[in-house]
């Protein structure tokens, strides 16, 4: 009897969350800032895994008869220092962009979680330390952080992605413990634990469903920064190593030749742009429409 | 207030302290032989000899993380692997470039920023008030070196009326200045936009509490309620956030100062990578935290004194 009764509303609520997901998308969609960003991200989505499709040429060939052209109808965009068509090349950058900025957020999330969580929920000494070792970490400016890691790491495209998760982690960690932390004072986790739940189970099926909408939201803010980290540590050549087609590496080739050719460095810093624009609005976007404390604030607002 | 004072020196002390002996540690962190990992695969034996005896390489790693916190705490860093000279003596010589174009770029961002802000929320809802947001979410997230990739373009490549390289000297404070424009303004896009947006925010809030809408029940003038009661009270958050916007403009002044070849703390720390001179990439990176912690602590207290709702719970604390 006393299971009967909490089932058949957490059944609802199931059904309700599986929902959820395609309403809120709808909602976002619904604002043209929203419908803005789902458009740029989506199409940069679609670009990156079509990039063989879609872009004109391959983005290594080399063809130095037509080296540093303007946008012309055999290369809309023109082409590199080394005849390269740079549509191409930012067409596979997308890969390499969103390639480094999502693997390396969600390893900060996944990172931040656990540690927030364990810090929140074991409070104590371990809280301290916790708080500490984030607090270190953070008074560093991100990319200096990450720019003394790759000095001993050395460049590569997977030490970019390392280096970028150890220096976004701190902040997840600092909100997943506070979320914790609220949670945490719930009369149902209290009921929980009189029932004899172990912490795992609190933790795992009571608490983190609770904190991880709010921490995806924070997920989809902060793609944009990642992108701009990798493109920026590219561009002075201790990240992507060319020929990779970063749109950061297109950038450093470009500024070589800023003089004779203002195309590479416009078409790469206009990509850059569209890029964090879009992941931007459509985070904004997700945080009004979903995280209930600023409703709140909106609902106060207009009584 | 006093008690709160120490204890917030203190807290910025301990994490300075961390902060050095993290640095002292990294080159431990990753595995391998601690020399190859500062001067790559191909280090030559000569210099890597140098390397271990002047990093004291050998020395157990404890002792060289409190060695290396106790020398700079005396102002010792190392010394430079190649011409020998102290690092502290390089830092202190490019640390007025970067210093200055931190605070000019945050100079920028406030007084562009904070009307900008001002002017849309008095303006809500408007045509105006719409382009001043989506101006200010591009400006939010154009990367500062696209932003100074751009300047230099049209205003150094195409128009050639600003100098596009080095920073001028102090003796001719005109040049310095034509020199210090492009950077400055490309770093401080982010900001500008970042401001107009908070102070929007929080001027917004204002208007809707309580002692506003009394005071245009008395009759107050609308400019009198918008300048003296809400403006004040909206620039408070403002503060609070500068301590973080003086360390993102630290990182951002590294592109900045390649792009523009100026002298300053980013390139030193940049060259340094690139020749891997390791104790200058250390020392350099530990300058830049500790202002960003004392920049920090000097806008948190600063938010203290100017919020006087946060200054009685102090002395209740």
């Amino acid at each position: 009897m006393a299971i009967a009764v909490p089932t058949r509303p957490a059944r609802r609520r199931l059904v309700e969350r599986l929902r959820a997901p395609l309403s809120i998308l709808r909602e976002v969609a619904r604002r043209p800032v929203g419908l803005f960003g789902l458009v740029v991200v989506g199409g940069l989505l679609a670009l990156a895994v079509a990039a063989p499709l879609v872009a004109p040429y391959s983005d290594t060939a080399q063809n130095i008869a037509d080296r540093l052209q303007g946008p012309s109808l055999a290369h809309p965009l023109g082409t590199d220092e080394l005849g390269r068509d740079l549509l191409s090349r930012l067409i596979f950058g997308t890969r390499i962009a969103l390639g480094v900025a999502i693997p390396a957020v969600s390893a900060a999330l996944a990172a931040g979680l656990v540690l927030g969580a364990v810090a929140g929920y074991v409070g104590r000494w371990v809280d301290n330390v916790l708080i500490v070792v984030m607090d270190t970490l953070q008074a560093f400016p991100a990319v200096i952080l990450a720019l003394a890691l790759l000095a001993v790491l050395g460049p590569s495209l997977r030490n970019v992605i390392i280096v970028i998760a150890v220096s976004f982690a701190p902040a997840y960690a600092r909100v997943a413990r506070a979320l914790v932390l609220t949670t945490k004072q719930n009369q149902f986790i209290e009921a929980e634990r009189s029932l004899g739940a172990s912490d795992l189970r609190i933790v795992g099926i009571h608490i983190l469903p609770n904190i991880v909408g709010s921490l995806f939201i924070l997920l989809a803010m902060d793609i944009p920064s990642a992108i701009t980290v990798e493109a920026g540590l590219s561009f002075l050549g201790l990240g992507v190593q060319p020929p990779t087609p970063s749109w950061g590496v297109i950038l450093n080739d470009g500024f070589d030749r800023v003089r004779e050719t203002p195309w590479p460095v416009l078409w790469a810093g206009l990509m850059l742009m569209l890029a964090t624009l879009g992941f931007t609005m459509l985070g904004e976007t997700l945080r009004d429409v979903v995280d209930p404390k600023l409703a709140r604030i909106r609902r106060f607002r207009r009584t | 207030m006093v008690r709160y004072l120490l204890k917030r020196l203190f807290m910025a002390f301990v994490v300075v302290v961390l902060v050095m002996a993290f640095l002292g540690v990294l080159v431990h962190l990753v595995p391998g032989d601690p020399v190859k990992v500062i001067l790559g695969p191909r280090a030559d034996p000569q210099l890597s000899e140098i390397v271990r005896k002047q990093m004291n390489l050998d020395a157990p790693v404890a002792t060289q993380v409190w060695d290396f916190i106790v020398n700079a705490f005396q102002g010792n860093l190392g010394q430079d692997f190649l011409s020998q000279l102290p690092v502290t003596r390089l830092i202190a010589g490019v640390l007025p470039h970067t210093v200055i174009l931190a605070l000019a770029s945050l100079g920028l961002a406030v007084l562009l920023g904070v009307p900008l802000g001002v002017f849309a929320a008095t303006h809500q809802n408007s045509i105006l008030d719409r382009i001043v947001g989506i101006v200010s979410v591009s400006f939010i997230t154009m990367p500062p070196y696209v932003a100074g990739l751009f300047l230099l373009l049209i205003f150094s490549v195409k128009l050639d009326v600003l100098p596009a390289i080095g920073s001028g000297s102090f003796s001719d404070p005109v040049d310095y200045l034509k020199h210090l424009a492009l950077p400055a303004v490309a770093l401080a896009v982010t900001w500008i936009g970042y401001l107009a947006r908070l102070v929007r925010a929080s001027m917004l809030e204002v208007l809707n509490t309580n002692y506003v809408r009394t005071a245009h029940a008395f009759g107050v003038s609308e400019r009198v309620v918008f300048y003296k009661y809400a403006l004040k009270n909206a620039i408070i958050p403002t503060v609070a956030v500068l301590g973080v916007g003086l360390g993102t403009l630290l990182g951002g002044a590294i592109f900045i100062e390649v792009i523009f070849t100026r002298p300053g703390l980013g390139s030193l720390i940049f060259g340094a990578i690139e020749t891997r001179n390791y104790p200058i990439v250390r020392g350099g990176v530990l300058c830049v935290a500790v202002l960003f912690v004392l920049a920090n602590l000097l806008a948190d207290l600063s938010y203290r004194f100017l919020d006087p709702r946060t200054r009685t719970e102090l002395a209740r604390a």
